[in-house]
């Protein structure tokens, strides 16, 4: 009686942080959508406040209350101005083609966090709090370097070889955790943070090997050689963009991922996990199995990321190709709602960010405000309240209460 | 003290839980409150308690207006609620847990035990409790647990007593005492409110009984009023109380089970030696207070616990060592006792709740994809069949009554091909109306020649459903009658005295 009593408490206390943690992975496309809006807001409350000219200009607002206003109009408009310029469309470039190019590179920036953001999401859907992309896309890269680099094959099959190498090398890292994870219990937040370092620091040894991924005549600096040529992910609308053909790996996982969650029976049964793996125990799932096979193809996704950053450089690469994609696909994975059309969403998105920012900074608006108003959209996410607070949205639990009234008035109807 | 709620309104959102409410408790006076799961009876309670304000209307103490912001509040006004589940320190001594909160102390400071035990003596003399002061919790029964939870109150010179649906977790006997008890607090002039669904205990013990439905007081009935009159405020219809069925016809002992033994996750032994077996066309009833190894039974009968000895056979295959997947495709049907927990996904909707336990293959799958053409004609089929009220498949589990959510376990679990029916507490929480339908489909099930076993701990639906009865005590079978054993028997053997 008094340990189960104990253990109800328990109970109840996880139900809770459950709870919270599933409506925050879950994401309900409003709330998301009013977090990003929220996070422009702010954005440009930032722009506003430290720029000299609105300053100069407020410090004179009783002599020209005009100016005052619409220096901050400007203000703000020109940082997002140039945001569109540099992510979507130049609207004062000479040609079609140098005024869409724009696009075509939030194109590429998009397409990894596209494809890591998947394999993010795939584990948050199963209720895992998978924060290993970054160590997974390492691996993924060691991998499609040492093919890429090391191994000589014809055309097309040399670049597929790549892929499938990268792919493969994640996957392993991955397993790794489901494994921990089902076999010791291990919290596979700990693991994923632990493992992320390992791999980082395993890649660069690597980069360092001579035998192994250092460049010819290297020195002593953790840098590979070109990718071959035959590997190269080509470009995509000729030698006039850099978009290549990562673009239709990303592509392809989307409807991967959406098939796999959507319509298939793995997903129903990582997505019955994810909700209530007791139940799933219940209905004669392993979890544990389970638990294991989610990572692995959640990292499959990662992989594809990785062979996207590795396969497209140019002279070489270092750790640093990793470009923060698998820290970015946890908030495209929680931005998208874990969703695949809200994934390629929060990709673009994030893509159009790191597109844009040049341009930004050339406008004299600081880049960083990008930097804020994506901590600022995670933030919101992740704390519901603080959005239902700000647009006074009702709270879930009375939700449901009514739409158990709306089921209990159509019980008298029937 | 004379306690009146006057017209008390308590509103969530857009649903009124409490309309309008109106109940007066005389000094001295047993008071039952009747209602279903959800009619607003708890929540008229916190509303009592100060752990809600109402929106409307007031309490009143002996005439005067009062408002209680919080439980300290209402303890204070000399009111004292006994919950569900106990608010006890099982590692504590009953002098320690009584005075918790409100400890007596001698003039240096320090906690003064001595004048704990007297008080706690002195009360539990006064009463007939027999309760040791110095007894750890942790030791006592359940039904001596829920005295120091009176007593607790009492200590608090509560002179209105709020017993929320204190019998769930006794034993019959424990019940009749429990009831003497009430009658001698009533006697000395302590007032009750006795919050239950149990039909019986309101007829034995009220002076005065309000029913509420769906937040409102719909009747205030004579103590002497029949059982199914008293079904029929509670739900709204008339109700059938007594389930109609045939003699058994029984066949072949499909269901075997062996020297089982299982341990519970603290490797405590739940299930000790247990052997019973069930034939076709049989309800066999595992009746049993909480908590005596009846859900470490059915979960090692599913493959959910690993087996520690002896054997599971259903239809002469042996599945000691199978895994859950492989019990449930040799025919075993299962309704597990926590259907929110282990029974259901409540983000799901019906139709995908429908297929939980079948989703990897025909009619559910073509090959790795849902056969979604399927899923949605079935649970069309199920739906229509099971009588599940919901504007439509595609509603989320979550969103359904009690009554409605486990009408989608039971036609998930019926409506494929089986041998055995394991259900464990199929009724629990659960409308009156939805447990005539389970009844009656467990019932059906039956006829059609499966071995059903039915796990509760409801003697009244033990007593409506078994052809026979396994009463378990601690880990153990006490003994197998049949159908025709008093209420008063099948007492004594669940707590734990062989026939």
């Amino acid at each position: 009686m008094s340990a189960k009593k104990a253990s109800n408490v328990s109970q109840i206390q996880e139900d809770r942080v459950n709870s919270v943690l599933r409506e925050i992975m879950a994401g309900d496309p409003v709330r998301i959508a009013l977090s990003v809006l929220l996070g422009f807001f702010i954005g440009a409350i930032f722009m506003v406040v430290f720029n000299t000219d609105v300053v100069k200009s407020w410090s004179n607002f009783g002599a020209d209350p005009n100016l005052a206003l619409s220096t901050v109009w400007w203000t703000v408009q020109d940082g997002y101005g140039a945001l569109f310029t540099g992510s979507i469309f130049n609207l004062s470039a000479g040609s079609f083609v140098e005024g869409i190019r724009p696009l075509t590179e939030t194109l590429r920036f998009a397409a990894p966090l596209i494809m890591a953001g998947l394999g993010v999401a795939l584990t948050f859907r199963v209720g895992l709090f998978n924060i290993g992309a970054t160590g997974q896309i390492m691996m993924g890269l060691a991998g499609a370097t040492f093919i890429s680099t090391r191994t000589h094959m014809p055309i097309i099959l040399h670049m597929l070889v790549a892929v499938l190498a990268a792919i493969i090398c994640a996957m392993l890292w991955g397993v790794v955790v489901g494994v921990l994870k089902a076999r010791t219990g291990a919290h596979e937040v700990i693991v994923t943070i632990m493992l992320n370092y390992v791999a980082t620091s395993l890649f660069t040894y690597l980069l360092r090997e001579p035998n192994l991924l250092l460049e010819a005549n290297g020195a002593g600096t953790p840098k590979s050689d070109n990718p071959d040529g035959t590997a190269r992910l080509g470009r995509l609308l000729g030698p006039d963009f850099n978009l290549h053909y990562g673009l239709i790996f990303a592509i392809l996982a989307v409807f991967a991922y959406w098939w796999l969650m959507e319509r298939s029976t793995f997903g129903f049964r990582f997505k019955m996990v994810g909700h209530n793996a007791s139940a799933a125990r219940t209905a004669g799932i392993k979890v544990e199995n389970t638990f294991i096979w989610a990572l692995a193809i959640s990292a499959a996704f990662a992989g594809l990321a990785a062979a996207n950053q590795g396969l497209s450089v140019d002279g070489g690469l270092t750790a640093s190709i990793e470009a923060g994609i698998g820290f970015d696909a946890i908030t495209v994975a929680l931005l998208g709602g874990s969703r695949a059309g809200g994934v390629v969403m929060a990709g673009l998105l994030f893509g159009a960010f790191k597109a844009g920012s040049a341009t930004m900074q050339v406008s004299g608006v600081s880049p960083e405000v990008l930097g804020v108003v994506k901590a600022l959209i995670v933030l919101f996410i992740a704390a519901p309240p603080i959005i239902r607070a700000f647009y006074r949205l009702p709270s879930p639990s009375i939700k449901i209460i009514e739409s158990a009234q709306k089921a209990k008035a159509a019980k008298v109807v029937s | 003290m004379k306690l009146e709620l006057r017209n008390i309104t308590k509103r969530f959102g857009t649903l009124t839980a409490n309309d309008n409410i109106s109940l007066t408790l005389e000094p001295g006076e047993i008071h039952s409150l009747l209602g279903e799961n959800g009619a607003g009876k708890s929540t008229l309670m916190n509303v009592l308690y100060g752990l809600l304000q109402p929106d409307e209307g007031e309490i009143l103490i002996d005439g005067a207006s009062v408002k209680f912001n919080g439980p300290g509040d209402a303890m204070a006004a000399g009111i004292g609620m006994v919950h569900q589940h106990f608010m006890l320190i099982p590692v504590f001594t009953v002098a320690e847990n009584v005075v918790l909160g409100n400890e007596p102390t001698s003039k240096l400071g320090s906690l003064d035990l001595e004048k704990a035990r007297a008080l706690v003596k002195e009360i539990s003399d006064r009463f007939g409790f027999q309760i040791d002061p110095d007894a750890k919790i942790q030791d006592l029964p359940v039904g001596a647990q829920q005295r120091v939870e009176i007593i607790k109150s009492l200590a608090r010179n509560a002179k209105a007593l709020v017993l929320d649906e204190p019998t769930a977790v006794l034993t019959p006997q424990e019940t009749d005492e429990l009831m003497d008890i009430m009658r001698g607090l009533a006697k000395s002039g302590t007032s009750i409110i006795f919050i239950t669904h149990k039909l019986r205990e309101v007829q034995q013990v009220s002076d005065r009984i309000t029913v509420i439905r769906q937040g409102k007081v719909v009747a205030s009935p004579s103590p002497k009023a029949s059982a199914s009159e008293l079904a029929s405020l509670m739900v709204g219809r008339e109700v059938d109380l007594n389930i109609k069925r045939k003699p058994p016809k029984v066949g072949a002992e499909t269901l075997v089970i062996r020297d089982l033994t299982v341990l519970d996750d603290r490797q405590h032994q739940m299930v000790d030696g247990v052997s019973f077996s069930v034939r076709d066309g049989e309800v066999l009833a595992i009746a049993g207070v909480q908590g005596n190894g009846q859900t470490e039974l059915a979960e090692a009968i599913l493959g959910l616990r690993k087996i520690h000895s002896g054997s599971i056979e259903v239809a002469g295959r042996d599945l000691t060592k199978s895994t859950v997947r492989e019990v449930l495709e040799a025919g075993l049907g299962y309704i597990p006792e926590d259907r929110k927990k282990d029974g259901l996904v409540g983000d799901f909707t019906i139709s995908e709740n429908l297929m939980l336990d079948g989703s990897y293959a025909p009619p559910f799958a073509k090959g790795f994809e849902i056969d979604f053409a399927n899923r949605d004609r079935i649970a069309e089929e199920l739906i229509a069949e099971f009588d599940i009220r919901t504007p439509s498949a595609t509603t989320l589990v979550k969103q359904l009554s009690g009554g409605n959510q486990q009408k989608v376990v039971v036609a998930r679990e019926l409506g494929r091909e089986l041998k055995v029916l394991v259900a464990s507490q199929p009724t629990r929480g659960v409308d009156v109306g939805s447990i005539e339908f389970i009844h009656e489909q467990i019932i059906a099930a039956r006829d059609a020649g499966k071995s059903v076993v039915i796990i509760s701990t409801e003697l009244d639906e033990v007593l409506a459903l078994a052809d026979r009865i396994a009463v378990m005590y601690r880990g153990r079978i006490v003994g197998i009658v049949d159908s025709k054993a008093t209420r008063e028997k099948l007492g004594k053997m669940m707590a734990g005295i062989a026939a």
